[in-house]
């Protein structure tokens, strides 16, 4: 009988420890999540042309502009040094300014991030130009071939719309 | 202390037996895979040849991950279960994992060079990665900090599971906040977005960075084991003479 005791007690006391880590592990994930939560404006990386329309983002204050390079918006000129292009979220836009390099990936279409300030006459002047890429991996000769057949279906759901149907340059 | 004796010897045995298969597999794995990856798949109909940074990448980053993960699962193994073998199997992982971690920022920095246009962006994943890069850090630096390894053991493991939080972050980051990294193109509801051509260098690099990883950290786990036995050994001879303890040097 007394040889049965301490075999028992050994497993509560792996149970006890096992429920007190499991029960920390829930209050600090629940932790987490509550402060992620109240965060959230400040981990998010740009905000879209609808953010920059409802919320009051104070005048020449710093911030990032996210969504696709409107369709047919890009003029260049100085020698393609001077770029004008509108950011939209297809819901609303915003005209951006930008002198300087393009990346490789900017096309009118394609997801871009801006990173400049917003002028009191709604021109958002960048001072960098960042290109996004959706999560989509395929050869061209693939993305030829669905564009032809029009079963061009993207999954840039982080983009909030498809990559251009044209030609792209 | 029978656990404590049995369970490592049992690891050296199966350990053993592993280790080849290991080998095999990471060599094939990631022999075919880069042939894939540099020679037999096609450029993307975006980013061009430097989609091929992925192959490297994206394994290294998967491996961050799980390494973490495994780190501490095997933490909490020990911690609830006063089982030596799992602080051991932490310790040994820890390197590896910090290892892949850099590998995955470097290749990061220059594929975002090159498709994003900068080398680096505070945005949630890249930072939720550079955290798990300092935990990893912190992990190596609290469990070798005391003078007394079981001290350093338990504050090393405490650490490796508050930082799990860190890993669904990671993960989700992308779908939580806007970011500049993309989400996931495998793991994804709906399948991979990614084209089966490129998926297969991909996938074989995956279970060749892994199966390295096996083999690499099961050698140290046995040197380690090896190693305890060796002083375990010396220790016994010096305070009892030579040949005092015959059955425990039968075991090696």
């Amino acid at each position: 009988m007394t040889m049965a005791r301490p075999p028992r007690r050994a497993l509560t006391a792996k149970r006890r420890r096992l429920y007190v880590l499991v029960a920390a592990a829930i209050t600090l994930g629940g932790a987490a999540a509550l402060v992620l939560n109240a965060f959230e404006d400040a981990l998010v990386f740009f905000l879209t042309p609808t953010d920059l329309k409802t919320r009051a983002v104070p005048d020449n204050s710093m911030v990032r502009v996210g969504g696709l390079v409107e369709e047919g918006s890009l003029r260049k000129s100085g020698g393609g040094i001077e770029v004008r292009f509108a950011i939209t979220d297809l819901t609303n836009r915003v005209e951006v300014r930008y002198r300087g390099i393009l990346p490789d990936l900017f096309r009118e279409g394609q997801g871009v991030v801006a990173q400049g300030r917003l002028g009191a006459d709604g021109v958002f002047r960048a001072s960098e130009i960042l290109a996004k890429h959706d999560e989509t991996y395929m050869p061209k000769e693939v993305a030829d071939a669905l564009r032809k057949s029009g079963r061009w279906k993207p999954g840039a759901k982080n983009q909030g719309a498809a990559p251009a149907t044209g030609a792209s340059p | 202390m029978i656990h404590f004796l049995a369970n490592p010897a049992r690891f050296m045995r199966i350990g053993a037996r592993v280790l080849p298969w290991c080998w095999a597999v990471a060599a094939l794995g990631m022999g075919a895979g880069l042939w894939f990856a540099l020679v037999s798949s096609p450029a993307d109909y975006q980013q061009g040849d430097s989609v091929r940074i992925m192959y490297i990448h994206v394994p290294s980053a998967w491996m961050a991950l799980a390494v973490y993960s495994l780190i501490a699962l095997v933490s909490a193994m020990a911690l609830v279960w006063k089982h030596p073998l799992g602080y051991l199997i932490g310790r040994a992982a820890a390197p590896l994992g910090t290892g892949f971690t850099v590998i995955c920022l470097v290749t990061g920095a220059l594929w975002g060079q090159t498709s994003w246009g900068t080398w680096w962006v505070w945005d949630a994943r890249l930072t939720s990665v550079l955290i798990l890069f300092f935990l990893y850090l912190g992990y190596m630096a609290l469990a070798s900090a005391f003078d007394d390894p079981d001290r350093g053991n338990r504050a090393a493991a405490l650490l490796a599971i508050v930082g799990f939080v860190n890993i669904p972050i990671i993960k989700f980051s992308v779908d939580w906040w806007s970011t500049l990294h993309q989400p996931a193109s495998v793991l994804r509801s709906g399948g991979p977005a990614i084209h089966p051509s490129m998926l297969t260098p991909l996938v074989l690099m995956a279970v060749g960075f892994a199966a390295y990883f096996l083999a690499l950290l099961v050698l140290r786990v046995r040197a380690e084991i090896a190693g305890r036995k060796v002083a375990a050994l010396m220790m016994a001879s010096a305070m009892g003479g030579a040949g005092s303890n015959p059955a425990r040097r039968e075991r090696i």
